[in-house]
């Protein structure tokens, strides 16, 4: 199963609901199409929601690194919504808990990003 | 389990969709070797990484080239060897992705997943024939398999 991705505006935040595989190969590449695309649109607020996402791996997670500081170096923020245990424990483990704005309520998480710009 | 080690084997194609092949595959084992289900993810996890390595980085994603794969179930441990047909590469040389240098690079934490979710990793290189990566996953002595 590979990735899938939703996209909504909520607040003038860009929530991606994100299912399936996050790993090298089909899953990377489309998130960094998606990232890139955002931001080639304007929108440099994004919220990843990994609720249904069901395996991430090294690639993956090195994936999500990347577009958080590339949306960064364009002075947005890219924050992480619902994660699962797997993920959690992965992001523990790497030490990069502490990198990410993690959230577990998707209001909490939208209105995080103060007045975004869109 | 009887005293006699189990063993599977499997030959596979250089090509990533093959990486989930593995993973079911190392799912299947590590559970009729005991493993709980969270062991059982970091088996899945580590072997899928190990894949990764040995299409990727050993074999040059040649689908002529294979990757060799044997789980081998012990009373006490399971042990797991992936053989690819590149020249080696040596785990050293890869930063510590925890340092804080390191900590917003985009890759090199697949050998580090591995390490932290096996009790032991080690890599045979030889020039002509390959790499050959040994896990091994020790079974926590209480667990419920008959022993």
């Amino acid at each position: 199963m590979s990735m899938k991705a939703t996209l909504r505006q909520v607040d003038g935040i860009t929530v991606v609901d994100m299912s399936g595989r996050i790993t090298l190969g089909e899953g990377c590449t489309q998130l960094r199409e998606l990232v890139r695309d955002q931001l080639g649109k304007g929108s440099k607020h994004l919220l990843l929601n990994l609720a249904d996402v069901t395996y991430i791996d090294s690639s993956g997670i090195g994936e999500l690194v990347s577009g958080f500081t590339t949306v960064s170096n364009q002075g947005g923020k890219l924050k992480l919504l619902n994660l699962t245990k797997k993920v959690h424990d992965l992001l523990q483990i790497t030490k990069l808990y502490t990198v990410f704005d993690v959230y577990d309520d998707e209001a909490k998480a939208v209105g995080s990003f103060g007045k975004a710009e869109t | 389990m009887n005293t006699e080690a189990s063993v599977v084997e499997l030959v596979l194609e250089s090509d990533l969709k093959n990486v989930e092949v593995a993973e079911e595959v190392a799912r299947r084992v590590s559970g009729t070797a005991g493993f709980d289900e969270e062991d059982q993810h970091r088996i899945d996890m580590a072997v899928h990484e190990t894949l990764i390595n040995a299409i990727w980085h050993g074999n040059k994603n040649d689908p002529s080239k294979s990757v060799w794969l044997r789980f081998e179930i012990f009373r006490d441990r399971l042990e797991i060897r992936v053989r690819d047909q590149g020249s080696g590469y040596d785990p050293k040389g890869v930063p510590d992705p925890l340092k804080d240098e390191n900590l917003l690079n985009s890759s090199g934490r697949g050998i580090f997943l591995i390490r932290t979710f096996m009790d032991e990793y080690r890599v045979e290189s030889q020039a002509g024939k390959g790499t050959e990566v040994i896990l091994v996953k020790r079974l926590n002595p209480n667990h419920s398999s008959d022993q």
